[in-house]
């Protein structure tokens, strides 16, 4: 079935639209889920994605030529209707649902299931061909109540007063979403952010995410930063960078938190299990939700849900593309 | 049990010693009785449940989840407990995982202890539906008897001193007299009751120490002098036949090693309190006192072979007695201690115990050649004791001095570096170093992490960084360029590197910018002042 589209280690390629998917390579066509490094690259002729991915992939990459995709929109390229639908994982991510010869393909991208203040909530879209990525595809990951770990966030940062807590967070989605958390929860104290978050949180705020009171944390005495939370990239952490701060309680916001010798690995104190990728149980719910009769895992811990698709009876096989392990995107 | 958890994973978390105790402390203060004490016996070791084994939670979760989504769990996740704590299914109208709160930690080891082989997997697995993954991997890791959250006794007994602002040495006297949960410690903790009597208990008294000898020459007159031996202090613990005859071993800090040296433990039945050297019998030495590396081999073990007893035989070479039956010898002064502790030594088995010879010198220019002459692998340097110290506990100025061997140098080459921990984790502060053999080829002889000034510090992190050659994870190797000379107290064969040396203690003496990194030291030179 459906042999108009066709998985490659570089991409999902649409025959009849001659345009790629998320491809590793650059390419003449692309169209683009989102913003993430793994799946947005640079150099690609012409680039269909939501305004949103645009912006942000011409902040990285400075992408000139490109197609603003309205959620919902229905365009056509070659005989496909191609509509894009929120994923819920970061601003301006979607789902690529691809209708042809009265077959229906949706590519996930990245999504998660959770609430996330920052951008649209995930859609199930029934299909024929289900394109899903699996990170979290292992039965021990299980994300808690985002709620909860915002409280120990919370919790930490006011039993020290004299210290600061460093929050490594992913600079596209998961630093803007953790400040949206926080200012949902009642903390309007000002904001300390690495110098690499800055140009994401100001694109953000330019497409309405109000993230309250943001300061760059670059050439701030340590003093005025005892009690406050500052924001850094995950490979700040540890570097001299942190430093320069006052007393720091490392924490971590990402998925990967939920086991120990990973939380260790990165010499975190206070892991926060928040991720802006499906669990375990959403992966598998999302699959069974859409119905597909064919389900496609794209990237991560693919042999798990192979596994499970197996013996759910869902036909499923794994593709092996390239490049798409970034594990700070967790 | 949901604090209980918590304070687990904190200790895990928290890289900080002072961290760690805070932590303890503020639990100490806040759990309710028995649930503190219990938790403070599994936190000292001294709570052993075994009340399933880890094939038994195999067993467990293999009936609740797919096999091979569980195999390919624990290969991910390594730990077994951990997987079973993360993998264990939620009941089915609970979408939120939750600790619910309807266990205590005293509650959880009173089932455990009470259940019977048989019933055990159902009550553990009844347990598991009440709490989250924290508390469920809490409750294997106790139900399984392998509690380790990498603290030690000593560690857990200074923060429950803290806690209540009690001197963790007092802690200590009365720690043996008591048994878990601990009420009378903690009445005694928070002033409801005095202090339980240690008397007949085999606990550990505070070690006197050392500074180093900072002057040119004591007076021999004043001072007595005797050999420094490289191996583990320890202090021996025996209530004699009196009180049950019950013997301990403590290492400096206070932790029990008794199960990692039964053999000295079982040799000792006396009543007294004795200060001296562990040590292990090297073949090579023809039984002598062997280096420090054959004891590393015994060091750790809370389980002990034959084979491990038989290949490194240990013994205790005496310095001190502190303790003779009812006598307190502590406030006398070393000479009338050291004339009663030579009498002691008949009773002993001379296959376990020795004494630490004094040396006889005429004058300090003598004892000055005799240390410089000194080659044996156990010897670290010598003591200076003031013939009329009192034992005191800690460092107490002009009693006792130490006076460390030369340390022997050689000029090495940077090979690798690696980031350092706590303060230092921003920073590349690891070093391996290597030196030249015949062929050109430049081996590994060691690995130093102190040393240098901060100033140097930041020097060589730079030099880390802009020479880096490839990374493999949190390592870097480095262009051959820069010398470093290296201070170390002795090398030894080792069988573990390719060079087939170890030195022991090496540290930075200079960065030495100045000398082209084919001047460095070869192997060969190095193998000459192996002791
Ligand atoms: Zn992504
Ligand atoms: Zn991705």
């Amino acid at each position: 079935m459906a042999h108009w589209i066709e998985p490659h280690p570089t991409g999902i390629y649409v025959r009849p639209a001659d345009a790629w998917i998320d491809p590793s390579q650059p390419q003449e066509r692309a169209l683009v889920t989102h913003g993430h490094a793994d799946h947005a690259r640079g150099g690609h002729g012409h680039v269909w994605a939501t305004r949103e991915t645009l912006a942000i992939m011409a902040l990285r990459y400075g992408t000139a030529s490109g197609t603003a995709v309205g959620y919902g929109e229905e365009i056509r390229l070659g005989g496909v209707t191609i509509r894009y639908v929120p994923a819920g994982h970061v601003l301006g991510s979607a789902q690529i649902i691809l209708d042809h010869a009265g077959e229906r393909v949706v590519v996930t991208g990245d999504y998660k299931r959770r609430p996330d203040p920052t951008c649209l909530p995930f859609e199930p879209v029934p299909c024929d061909i289900f394109v899903t990525e699996a990170t979290f595809g292992l039965p021990v990951f299980h994300h808690p109540d985002t709620g909860s770990e915002m409280d120990r966030l919370l919790h930490a940062l006011h039993a020290n007063p004299d210290r600061c807590v460093l929050v490594g967070a992913y600079a596209l989605g998961k630093a803007q979403r953790v400040i949206c958390e926080l200012r949902a929860r009642g903390h309007h104290d000002p904001i300390y952010i690495h110098g690499a978050l800055e140009r994401m949180c100001a694109l953000y705020a330019d497409f309405g995410v109000d993230m309250g009171k943001l300061r760059g944390a670059t050439g701030v005495p340590a003093k005025e930063m005892r009690g406050a939370i500052v924001l850094a990239p995950p490979s700040a952490l540890n570097d001299r960078w942190s430093r320069r701060l006052p007393d720091p309680i490392a924490a971590m916001a990402s998925g990967w938190m939920r086991v120990r010798q990973r939380a260790r690995q990165r010499n975190v104190e206070l892991p926060l299990v928040i991720s802006d990728h499906a669990d375990w149980d959403e992966l598998t719910d999302t699959i069974r939700e859409v119905a597909p009769s064919e389900t496609w895992i794209t990237h991560g811990r693919e042999e798990a849900l192979l596994h499970w698709c197996m013996t759910h009876q869902y036909r499923a096989r794994a593709l092996a593309l390239v490049g798409r392990e970034d594990e700070e995107d967790g | 049990m949901r604090a209980f958890s918590q304070l687990l994973d904190g200790l895990v978390y928290t890289r900080s010693r002072n961290g760690k105790l805070a932590l303890i402390a503020a639990y100490m203060r806040a759990a309710p009785d028995p649930d503190r004490g219990w938790a403070l016996a599994a936190l000292t070791g001294n709570l052993d449940l075994k009340a399933v084994k880890a094939s038994v939670i195999g067993e467990m979760i293999r009936a609740r989840v797919d096999p091979v989504l569980f195999e390919m769990s624990r290969d991910y996740v390594g730990d077994l407990a951990e997987t079973v704590a993360l993998l264990w299914p939620r009941a089915h109208d609970e979408p939120a995982e939750l600790d619910d709160g309807s266990l205590s930690l005293s509650g959880v080891i009173d089932r455990l202890h009470n259940v019977s082989r048989a019933a055990a997997p159902d009550a553990l697995a009844q347990m598991m539906d009440h709490l989250d993954a924290s508390g469920r991997f809490a409750l294997l890791k106790l139900a399984t008897g392998g509690l380790r959250v990498g603290i030690s006794a000593r560690l857990a007994k200074t923060g429950f001193a803290q806690a209540f602002g009690l001197d963790v040495d007092d802690v200590e006297q009365v720690w043996h007299a008591l048994a878990p949960p601990y009420a009378a410690l903690f009445d005694w903790a928070e002033g409801r009751s005095p202090r339980p009597d240690p008397e007949g208990t085999p606990y550990f008294r505070p070690f006197m120490l050392a500074h180093p000898l900072e002057a040119d020459s004591v007076d021999l007159a004043d001072y007595a002098a005797e050999w420094k031996w490289d191996g583990i202090r320890i202090q021996i613990v025996g209530t004699g036949p009196k009180h049950g005859g019950e013997t301990r071993l403590y290492s400096r800090g206070g932790d029990d090693i008794t199960g990692s040296f039964p053999e000295i433990a079982q040799a000792f039945t006396g009543h007294a309190v004795l200060d001296g050297e562990l040590l292990v019998k090297g073949e090579f030495q023809g039984g002598e006192a062997a280096s420090f590396n054959a004891l590393q081999q015994r060091l750790g073990r809370k389980a002990v072979s034959a084979k491990m007893m038989a290949d490194y035989p240990a013994f205790v070479r005496l310095y001190d007695l502190l303790i003779e039956g009812d006598d307190d010898l502590r406030a006398l002064p070393w000479e009338q201690r050291r004339t009663r502790l030579e009498a002691y030594m008949a009773q002993l088995s001379p296959d376990r115990f020795d004494l630490s010879a004094v040396i006889d010198a005429p004058d300090f220019e003598a004892l000055a050649d005799i240390r410089a002459g000194a080659r044996d692998a156990a010897i670290e340097g010598i003591m200076l004791k003031r013939r009329d110290s009192p034992y005191v506990a800690g460092r107490k100025a002009a009693l006792w001095y130490k006076w460390k061997r030369d340390p022997l140098t050689a000029d090495c080459v940077m090979m690798y570096a690696q980031r350092g921990h706590g303060k230092r984790s921003s920073f590349y502060s690891d070093y391996t170093f290597g030196c030249w053999t015949a062929d050109g080829e430049l081996l590994p002889v060691g690995k130093a992490y102190s040393g240098f000034t901060d100033e140097e510090l930041k020097w060589l992190d730079r030099f880390v960084r802009q020479n880096t050659v490839a990374r493999f994870g949190p390592v870097r190797e480095v262009e051959k360029t820069l010398v470093l000379e290296v201070a170390f107290d002795s090398i030894h064969d080792s069988k573990r590197h390719k060079s087939g040396l170890a030195m022991r203690f090496p540290r930075i003496a200079r960065i030495r910018k100045d000398k082209p990194a084919a001047e460095a030291d070869r192997i060969e030179g190095l193998k000459r002042l192996v002791s």
